[in-house]
């Protein structure tokens, strides 16, 4: 819970400062996924990352959407872990699933 | 997420004040949603509300289906806070140990000789009289009330400002006879039977605790028993009607 509450203090911090941001959010967790619903992860336009989603596996990928969603304003749906082997692709080691939400911060 | 929205989350966590955001994942279309209030374009949808506000109970934050739009309910409640109203000897066990716990812990007492932060380092140090100390800080659902002093002066008014808030847990230090003289005394300024049912007294689990450190131990026990039976039954019909 404070972890989340750091992310938003971030998240204000750049939006303050111009910036465009967008946060990404666990909204569903199957099996054992490293964090629980409610992690949020935030992003600047740079690139830039505070918290996490799952603890590393996937960030790369929800920042990658988030840069989109900071350009073209779309809340996006993203599904993580659904067989072993794209698991592995992105990193989910663990075989966990997880569906995180990410939108722009307006 | 618009940014006020981010702004009012943050308010909400320095206020100590309970709030679900509910998002729309179709559209990121929002609605904050308190206790006794609600803002954003879902604000108007009474399930929504509903849902969130037992979210909010449980501390759990969920995807929801409402007719086919799924809406996340993210849950920011504050931690858990003990408040010790007498800067006693028991203190001295109960508030580190409590801190231990991830409780947000404060100390509450008028005496100056008491209510130092040497005595309690570390803690919220409050001289002050409960009441009024009460008032300041505001109590809430997530808020456990403790009364150590053994003095009536101080302890009564403590029990009675407890009881007028929706703390999860009230408890007050002394045997079954000074706890049954306590009832008698707040009868008398309006406080009933059911409503005296609320407070723990004797207080703590009966584990034959003696030592100051003991005594804090079993305090602990019943606090955290009271606050898991709470969020259980809080969430066991939410599972079943799922």
């Amino acid at each position: 819970m404070s972890d989340a509450l750091e992310v938003l203090d971030q998240v204000g911090k750049w939006k303050a400062d111009g910036k465009g941001v967008a946060v990404a959010t666990v909204i569903v967790t199957w099996g054992s996924s490293p964090r629980p619903v409610g992690s949020q992860l935030g992003v600047d336009d740079a690139g830039n990352m505070v918290g996490s989603v799952s603890g590393g596996c996937i960030e790369g990928a929800v920042v990658k959407e988030a840069l989109d969603a900071i350009k073209d304003g779309k809340p996006r749906l993203l599904d993580f872990g659904v067989t072993d082997e794209q698991a592995w692709d992105v990193g989910l080691a663990c075989g966990g699933k997880v569906q995180v939400f990410v939108e722009k911060v307006n | 997420m618009k940014a006020e929205t981010l702004a009012a989350l943050q308010d909400a966590r320095t206020k100590r004040r309970a709030v679900t955001l509910a998002t729309r994942l179709s559209d990121a279309a929002e609605a904050l949603v308190y206790r006794d209030d609600a803002r954003g374009e879902l604000a108007g949808n009474a399930e929504i509300l509903a849902a969130a506000r037992r979210a909010m109970d449980t501390g759990k934050s969920e995807t929801v289906d409402f007719a086919g739009a799924k809406v996340f309910l993210n849950v920011y409640v504050p931690p858990p806070r003990l408040v010790i109203v007498g800067a006693v000897h028991i203190a001295q066990s109960l508030a580190p140990m409590a801190a231990m716990l991830e409780f947000d812990v404060t100390v509450v007492d008028p005496r100056g000789a008491w209510a130092t932060t040497q005595r309690f380092p570390g803690v919220k140090v409050i001289q002050d009289w409960a009441d009024e100390a009460f008032q300041a800080m505001g109590l809430d659902v997530s808020t456990a009330v403790v009364t150590l002093t053994h003095d009536p002066k101080l302890d009564d008014p403590a029990l009675e400002a407890a009881l007028k808030s929706d703390v999860f847990y009230i408890g007050a230090l002394g045997s079954r006879r000074t706890h049954a003289k306590r009832k008698e005394r707040l009868a008398e300024v309006g406080v009933t039977e059911e409503m005296f049912a609320r407070v723990h007294g004797p207080v703590g689990l009966n584990i034959g605790a003696k030592s100051p450190a003991e005594i804090a131990v079993s305090i602990l026990g019943q606090i955290i028993e009271v606050r898991a039976r709470r969020l259980e039954a809080l969430s066991a019909p939410k599972v079943a009607a799922a």
